[in-house]
């Protein structure tokens, strides 16, 4: 009995576990190509897939018979040992011994290609870090495409993109934190008129979808001349931020304990020195949260910078979607590009992972 | 009899008193107008300096937070130099009322001015009526992005909270569940455009001829299968559920995250009690952890819904809405951006959030059921 409940036990583990690594695989599948890919060469990516860097078999060509002049192409040819036409021969005939013959090109060439099947190994071409240099930099790059030509065009300059994105996530990470955490402070700890009815309002536009925004606050930004720059940006991340931060940094400082500050008080400390001394310290937590969901939010998110910086100041999304848009398939650029995309975002989660799945599943509610 | 002596030091003590008040409302004054044209220039210098890239950079950085920063303790400061009465009566509003100001014309006025907007004609001059919504309503278009989006939503979340549920109730019985957790929730960390090149890459497709070797995955499964590679971006409507997968594979890993969390609460006794009474495991997770994290589960699909009807990036970079997978937010932006009609453009926008109005309506009815500090 107890060794029969053992045996049940660990098989539904081994069936548990293994419809978990499946998925975790599939899951893992597509970034992986993408991550392969980009660190492979050039040609070798438009010739071959991701896939043939592990090993498997591969026809390899190892002769090449050229037909003579004199025997008719149009009936049946004897060859290797075996008869078979030309239509035969294009489709590709196997030999007894494994090897195959196939017909290259059409009947004028007169040439047939003799590939074996061959165990090719692990990473059997080198791997490079060219197309990262290619897509970071803004000057002339070349490359050899499918047809083994050599083309030249200029970079997409991924690096100077990459830039752009922290001068615009940095601070459009921690003026939206400054200023929610005065709101908040102001909202929790603070009495005046109309607090509720104003914080109601917050909480009602938690959920607007940012697209109502747009088309009003665009006309503002060409009147005052806010187009393409940092400042617009940064504002508009912050408007969009704003609701969010101080509703959960809210919630955070409404339960910091009451008689902490009625202490402080006592002791004649101000508004101002009990805020920055006392609530900022012990908010922390929140703080983190928020600024980890706040940097990825602003780092991934295209529309915005689609809208209120454009083509000035390019963002690494910006960048990376005009790749697909002008290049879609120079996969060379777009994985290694995407791959430089997720630098960020990754090194957050890996370094962070805690405070990351907190601040994401705070953010959830965002419009 | 008054000693002239004993007025003067009075009149001087008022004269001084109001000299003094005097001074600190012009240093009052003095010191944020010096403050903002300081910040002002820099902005500008921001704004039209050739200077190399990353000094830029560090200057935009440096004098952003700073701003705020210096912005913050010179108001409140100036606020402090009043007498104490005014001053208790409007600090409160130095510390609110920059959130505020910016929420309000971010947020809350443009609901009114899209709204105006949505009754104008395209360049927001003359008054159309309700022509835009018309079109909203009734367009080919538009209808074809109301059905995508409903699929987005329906098979979309479906997929998304299913697999997530799925997932959390098994990685909860494995000594490895944070490893399988963290690689299901890392598609949540890359930008949906990344996501797109990652899955543009999945389903590309070479066309049929001698000697082409398909470079997509799904293509090469296919013709490993003994299929044939097929354009599977421009396939409609088939195209819209590749499109979809995409989205199954970043939601995932929030509705795991946050079921998981929810079964962690779930009272162990009470699955004891049912196994001891007979259930199967089957039986138990239906008549018991469902029923349990049911609201979690509510959350996390209006979530996941809310998502899928603002999603825009996807389809973007992927298809840029052509061969019948446009959606909502797609067709705002294009309406805006490319055709130039901001009547159309705002009333599809008024549109979204009408969508979003039940769920403003329930966070206001939660937060008011238990605001606790008002």
């Amino acid at each position: 009995m107890n060794t029969g409940y053992k045996t049940q036990k660990a098989i539904s583990s081994i069936v548990v576990n293994g419809i978990l690594t499946i998925i975790c695989l599939i899951w893992l599948l597509p970034t992986l190509g993408v991550f392969i890919t980009s660190l492979r060469n050039s040609q070798d990516i438009f010739t071959s897939g991701w896939w043939t860097v592990f090993p498997h078999k591969e026809n390899v060509q190892s002769a090449e018979i050229k037909i003579d002049p004199s025997v008719n192409v149009d009936e049946p040819i004897q060859i290797e040992g075996i008869t078979a036409t030309f239509e035969e021969l294009r489709q590709g005939v196997t030999l007894p011994d494994g090897r195959m013959l196939t017909w290259y090109g059409n009947k004028r060439t007169r040439t047939i290609v003799v590939t074996d099947e061959q165990w090719v190994g692990f990473f059997s071409k080198p791997l490079t870090l060219e197309n990262y240099t290619a897509v970071l930099s803004g000057k002339e790059i070349s490359f050899t495409d499918a047809g083994g030509n050599k083309i030249v065009r200029k970079g997409n300059n991924l690096s100077d993109a990459f830039l752009n994105s922290i001068a615009v996530a940095v601070p459009a990470t921690i003026i939206p934190i400054l200023i929610a955490a005065f709101a908040a402070f102001g909202f929790s700890w603070l009495n005046f008129p109309g607090r509720g009815l104003i914080f109601t309002m917050v909480v009602a536009i938690l959920v607007v979808p940012l697209q109502i925004s747009l088309v009003p606050i665009l006309q503002d930004y060409t009147k005052l001349n806010l187009n393409g720059t940092f400042l617009g940006i940064w504002l508009a991340h912050t408007g969009f931020g704003l609701p969010l931060a101080t509703y959960l940094l809210f919630n955070y400082m409404s339960t910091l304990p009451r008689d902490l500050l009625e202490a402080a008080f006592i002791d004649g400390a101000s508004n101002f020195t009990i805020f920055t001394k006392l609530i900022l310290p012990l908010s922390v937590p929140a703080l983190a949260s928020f600024a980890i969901f706040q940097f990825l939010w602003v780092w991934n998110d295209y529309l915005i910078a689609l809208v209120f910086l454009g083509d000035k100041s390019r963002v690494v999304t910006y960048a990376l979607a005009s790749i697909v848009g002008e290049k879609g398939q120079d996969w060379h650029l777009l994985t290694s590009g995407a791959f430089i995309s997720m630098l960020m975002p990754l090194a957050v989660f890996f370094a962070l992972q805690r405070y990351f799945v907190r601040g994401l599943l705070a953010g959830s509610v965002k419009g | 009899m008054q000693k002239p002596q004993e007025k003067t030091p009075a009149v001087a003590g008022i004269l001084g008193g109001l000299a003094i008040t005097i001074g600190r409302i012009l240093i009052s004054l003095f010191v944020p107008i010096i403050t903002f044209l300081v910040l002002w220039q820099v902005f500008l210098f921001l704004r039209d300096s050739n200077a190399p890239q990353i000094v830029i950079v560090l200057v935009a950085i440096i004098w952003g937070v700073a701003g705020v920063a210096i912005l913050f303790v010179v108001s409140n400061w100036f606020v402090e130099q009043l007498p104490t009465v005014w001053s208790r009566r409007l600090q409160p509003f130095v510390y609110i009322g920059p959130a505020v100001t910016i929420m309000g014309w971010y947020l809350a006025v443009p609901v009114l001015r899209t709204l105006v907007l949505s009754f104008k004609d395209d360049i927001g001059k003359n008054w159309v009526g309700f022509d835009n919504y018309i079109f909203a309503f009734t367009d080919r278009i538009m209808l074809e992005t109301f059905r995508n989006n409903l699929l987005w939503m329906v098979v979309g979340t479906f997929f998304s909270v299913g697999l997530g549920l799925l997932i959390a109730v098994l990685a909860d019985r494995t000594r490895l569940e944070s490893v399988y957790k963290a690689i299901i929730f890392m598609p949540m960390a890359i930008s949906f455009v990344g996501a797109g090149v990652i899955w543009k890459f999945v389903y590309t497709y070479k066309g049929e001829g001698v000697g082409i070797q398909e470079i997509g995955l799904l293509n090469a499964i296919v013709l490993a299968l003994g299929g044939q590679s097929q354009p599977w971006l421009s396939i409609p409507p088939w195209n819209n559920l590749f499109l979809i997968v995409i989205m199954v594979w970043l939601q995932t890993g929030f509705a795991m995250v946050v079921i998981s969390s929810a079964i962690k609460g779930l009272p162990l006794e009470l699955l004891e009690a049912a196994r001891i009474d007979g259930a199967t495991e089957i039986q138990a997770f239906f008549k018991i952890t469902i029923p349990y994290i049911k609201g979690t589960l509510l959350t996390v699909t209006t979530t996941i819904v809310i998502f899928s009807l603002k999603l825009f990036d996807i389809v973007r970079v992927m298809t840029g809405g052509n061969n019948g997978t446009n959606v909502i937010a797609n067709e705002f932006y294009l309406q805006r951006f490319t055709y130039g009609n901001t009547g159309r453009a705002s009333a599809i926008a008024i549109v979204l959030l009408i969508a979003v109005i039940p769920v403003i309506i329930n966070n206001l009815r939660e937060f008011n059921k238990d605001r606790r500090a008002f």
